[in-house]
């Protein structure tokens, strides 16, 4: 349907002259030309977080990463059957036996969005261009940190040499870009380059999808790249749109305004659950959430700071803590039962890597009285408010740091301050804003502190936070977040990073975990469900990542807004948002345009009499 | 500049005089005092500016948490990457460096650069300047017409039926969280729940698909009601309450009485005698709420995802994103600051009494 409508002009022009009447008209012209425009079909993703820049060597946030995945592909990603690694621009790889060389074979038909081919060129360049230009190396630099050469040996081929066998060159993160595009930019702006945000549209990517609006806190627009050698994607469009409140962003998946949204609570959850048309989507954590006890901060040098509390430097008292805390109960007072409750530091859905105190091992299993004996035995005498004192002296009274912006902590902190009463602990509960938290997580001023992490396929970097390298070179500089040292556990991870066989390299994961269960010092408490909804009249089918209990935002691959396929009736009705809506858009600017109406009528009488004064 | 004399410019019937009426309205006695006045208001501003500028500064850097830390957050990032960001935030520099870069960049009119938009907080602020003021203006605009007809109506017959509930309602609405009124209202009149279809969007500016210049305009009026609404139920009660309480003080002036004694109806009364003079104390109010316009939607953008000022500052304290608050923090101060300026000066353009 092809509609004309009035040039805004002589429409100004009538309305002043005849008022409502003809601009509600114009409203029922205009409205069904917005849907006609939708033919094609379009998928909307509410999100929050804003966009820091579009420059794929820079780019932090999780929303723009995760936006720049479909539009620049890596070396490998991840499979959604199996979470192993799996070809994608590299379509096979070759390794030297001292693991030092690894020899990337680049697919021939992979081309960027303006016709120039992707070869070992472009990869090389990326990678170099990383090592060699620290502004460059922002937000992937981790990944190149080892690298000591990278050349190409002809069209297909790249080759990468090591320092020393680094078990995480299967999942090289990085998005690949045009050098014929990039080389100029990065000449002209120089040391200015980390501030290049690339907002050029369309962007030239060899990824499913291709970037091509932007308007900062409103939407960000995606196209399907038709050609993408996968295959295209199917729908026509993204738009991620913002919601700065997410109640308001479950409302706009209700009316249809938008086809997906995610991380909800479970209250969300429960009252989507029964909407016709949206399909709740409740997938296995890849989050741990954790608490951590302060051991005794100290640098690499040595030198102690902070003021932890003294006693807890006795593993047996950290371990008796754990043993007096219910992780089932707080899985179902903190979270509702929207999480799995942890012993192990890797979440179940990696199934290999995922390591679970059992039998014998389970020696810091749910026990109060198991606990106190502990304590009793190593010296902790009951005082007369029933509080333990430690052998020297010092009473235990403990300060737990908790995010005061994430309601399950706040709830799991309640739980914990209420059981090691139990055992004789009295918690100081102090729950406060992030910021503050992290203050007192870098000054090492706290005794207990929660945490936790999102886990990768690839869980090197998870491990690394806990080595003594971790340590602070002076204080507040810390790169992990435990100020955990333990030399048994730095060779175990060594060893991981320089173990290529999948299996072996899970058996050491394994040892590592069971090291940070023994020492109580990192303390993992559940492992809370990833929950989202769509609406099934927009998307019809969507793939999993993994495929049985995975989750939509946030995969490691693209694999779900590739694989997404409009429902029937999307397909045929126009474009999110528009259909059904109609009535109510219509009603809705006719509203709008009375309430302008009377304020405007009110001004005129306002001012007629205002005039009748002044005669 | 001579002022057209108007009723108003006839000392009331209470005769109360705040400044010593002026001995003459010649001479260059009153030219230099009437300099004085507005250098000394010119110079109040200044220093406030400064200020706040200042405070500004020190403010948003005793906020706990670190700019670098919060903004690599559950990424993989080495201690390397997190130096470079720190290097290029300007944040390994000492504080004092800091200022006197800010402070020089100030005079350039540059805010600095953001943090996680990494744009130049001016830029940013430009962009979310429209948004807000079309808005907050619309709000503010309907929530003053609004309250000032319901508040003279209300205090003339205090008391009476009409003024307990229009106080009330007005009152009411003033004790609602905006926050929840707003997902309310959302919720009522968006969602599209049971039988009631989804009249207005959940939130943001303009439908993306919408092109043309008459489908942008439709499209934003659409989008503009229930923030509008939502801001306008919340406050117009401060005009409702001034206004009542102001015309309460004028009923009894002996003016009235005059008018009365002339034969007037009571409206014309109340509309061309009582109203004009009552008009006066609103007329503070007025500037202040105009200067508060860019900061006072906060909430109202948040819940509807407005893509103003409110909800640039709102993303901008999760980080600290310290460069885009504090540049933030000066506009609205700035614009806050400006319209007590501008009160003060236009104050006795209508009200003689308070004529230097």
């Amino acid at each position: 349907m092809k509609t004309q409508h009035p040039p805004s002009g002589t429409l100004l022009r009538r309305t002043a002259a005849s008022g409502s009447a003809l601009l509600l008209l114009g409203g029922l012209t205009a409205v069904p030309a917005l849907a006609d425009e939708a033919d094609r079909t379009t998928l909307t993703i509410a999100i929050a977080q804003q966009v820091d820049s579009f420059n794929p060597f820079t780019a932090q946030l999780a929303v723009t990463t995760n936006i720049l995945r479909h539009v620049y592909d890596s070396l490998t990603t991840v499979n959604p059957e199996t979470n192993e690694p799996e070809p994608s621009l590299a379509e096979s790889w070759e390794t030297s036996d001292d693991g030092l060389t690894w020899t990337f074979n680049i697919r021939d038909d992979a081309y960027f969005t303006d016709g120039e081919q992707l070869t070992a060129e472009d990869v090389a360049w990326t990678f170099n261009t990383m090592m060699e230009n620290d502004s460059a190396a922002i937000a992937n630099g981790n990944y190149v940190a080892g690298f000591e050469t990278v050349t190409v040996e002809d069209e297909t081929t790249v080759v990468i040499e090591l320092d020393e066998p680094q078990a995480t060159m299967e999942s090289l993160r990085v998005p690949i870009v045009p050098q014929h595009v990039w080389e100029p930019i990065i000449e002209a702006e120089g040391d200015a380059f980390s501030d290049y945000t690339a907002d050029e549209f369309p962007t030239v990517g060899s990824g499913p999808f291709v970037l091509t609006e932007h308007s900062r806190g409103e939407h960000i627009r995606l196209e399907a790249n038709p050609d993408h050698w996968r295959g295209a994607p199917g729908f026509d469009e993204l738009y991620f749109r913002y919601y700065s409140e997410k109640d308001a962003a479950v409302e706009a998946l209700r009316s249809g305004e938008v086809s997906f949204v995610y991380e909800l609570t479970d209250a969300q959850v429960t009252s989507l659950e029964t909407v016709d048309d949206i399909a709740v989507n409740i997938a296995d954590g890849k989050r741990f959430q954790a608490f951590t006890i302060n051991p005794g901060a100290e640098t690499q040098d040595g030198e102690e700071f902070g003021d932890g509390h003294p006693a807890l430097s006795d593993r047996t008292l950290r371990q008796a803590i754990v043993m007096g805390i219910d992780n089932e109960e707080i899985v179902q007072q903190g979270a509702n039962g929207q999480a799995v409750a942890a012993g192990g530091y890797i979440p179940p859905r990696y199934a290999d890597f995922h390591w679970s105190p059992e039998g014998e091992d389970a020696v810091l299993d749910f026990d109060p009285d198991a606990a106190n004996e502990m304590l009793d035995e190593a010296g902790y005498e009951t005082g007369d408010d029933g509080v333990r004192v430690s052998p020297d002296g010092d009473r235990l009274e403990l300060r737990m740091h908790v995010h005061a912006d994430r309601p399950d902590n706040v709830q799991a902190g309640l739980v914990i301050a209420e059981r090691l009463a139990d055992i004789g602990i009295e918690i100081d509960n102090q729950t406060v804003d992030p910021g503050i938290l992290s203050d007192a997580l870098y000054d090492a001023e706290y005794d207990l502190i929660f945490t936790g992490w999102t886990v990768n396929p690839d869980p090197d970097y998870v491990f690394s936070i806990h080595t003594c390298d971790a340590l602070p070179s002076e204080p507040g500089t810390m790169q992990g977040d435990a100020y955990f040292c333990d030399e048994e556990y730095d060779e175990l991870y060594a060893a991981q990073l320089a173990e290529y066989d999948r299996e072996a390299r899970a058996e050491i994961i394994h040892q590592l975990q069971e090291v940070l269960y023994r020492e109580a010092v990192v303390n993992v408490l559940a492992y809370p469900n990833i929950m989202e909804a769509y609406r099934t009249d927009h998307i019809a089918e969507i793939q999993l990542e993994p495929a049985e209990g995975g989750n939509i935002w946030g995969q490691d691959g693209y694999w779900a807004w590739w694989s997404a396929e409009p429902a029937e009736a999307l397909a045929s009705g126009g474009g999110s948002g528009s259909s059904g809506v109609s009535t109510g858009v219509l009603i809705g600017v006719g509203a709008g345009v009375l309430v302008l109406l009377a304020a405007g009528a009110f001004l005129f009488f306002r001012r007629r009499s205002t005039v009748e004064d002044r005669e | 500049m001579t002022t057209t004399p108007t009723e108003a410019d006839e000392p009331s019937g209470a005769g109360t005089t705040d400044v010593p009426a002026p001995a003459g309205p010649t001479g260059s006695g009153r030219a230099a005092r009437v300099l004085t006045y507005v250098l000394g208001r010119l110079t109040t501003a200044v220093v406030s500016l400064f200020a706040v500028i200042v405070a500004g500064f020190f403010l948003f850097r005793i906020l706990p948490g670190d700019p670098v830390r919060a903004m690599t957050e559950g990424r993989e990032v080495s201690a390397e990457q997190r130096e470079e960001l720190r290097r290029q935030f300007g944040l390994d520099q000492p504080l004092w460096q800091q200022f006197l870069d800010y402070a020089a960049g100030l005079l350039r009119l540059d805010l600095g650069t953001s943090f996680q938009y990494r744009e130049p907080v001016v830029d940013l602020i430009l962009e979310r300047l429209g948004p807000t003021l079309l808005l907050a203006g619309t709000g503010t605009v309907i929530a003053a017409l609004l309250g000032l007809f319901l508040g003279a109506r209300a205090g003339w017959k205090p008391g009476g039926r009409g003024d307990r509930v229009n106080t009330a309602v007005a009152l009411f609405f003033w004790s609602v969280p905006t926050f929840w009124l707003g997902l309310l209202l959302i919720v009522l009149l968006s969602s599209g729940r049971g039988f009631m279809p989804g009249l207005f969007p959940t939130g943001g500016m303009v439908d993306p698909r919408a092109s043309g210049t008459l489908e942008t305009v439709l499209s934003t009026a659409q989008h503009m009601v229930l923030p509008v609404v939502t801001m306008v139920a919340v406050i117009y009660a401060q005009y409702l309450m001034i206004m009542r309480s102001s015309l309460m003080d004028e009923k009894g002036a002996d003016y009235l009485t005059t008018a009365r004694a002339k034969g007037l109806r009571d409206t014309l009364v109340r509309r061309r005698h009582a109203v004009p003079n009552a008009l006066l104390p609103t007329v503070t109010l007025i500037f202040l709420n105009l200067g508060q316009v860019v900061s006072g939607v906060i909430l109202v953008e948040t819940v509807f995802s407005w893509p103003g000022l409110g909800q640039l500052f709102y993303s901008g304290l999760r980080v600290p994103d310290l460069g885009l608050v504090q540049g933030l923090f000066v506009v609205f101060a700035a614009s806050v600051i400006l319209m007590n300026l501008l009160a003060d000066l236009v104050y006795p353009l209508l009200d003689p009494r308070v004529r230097p």
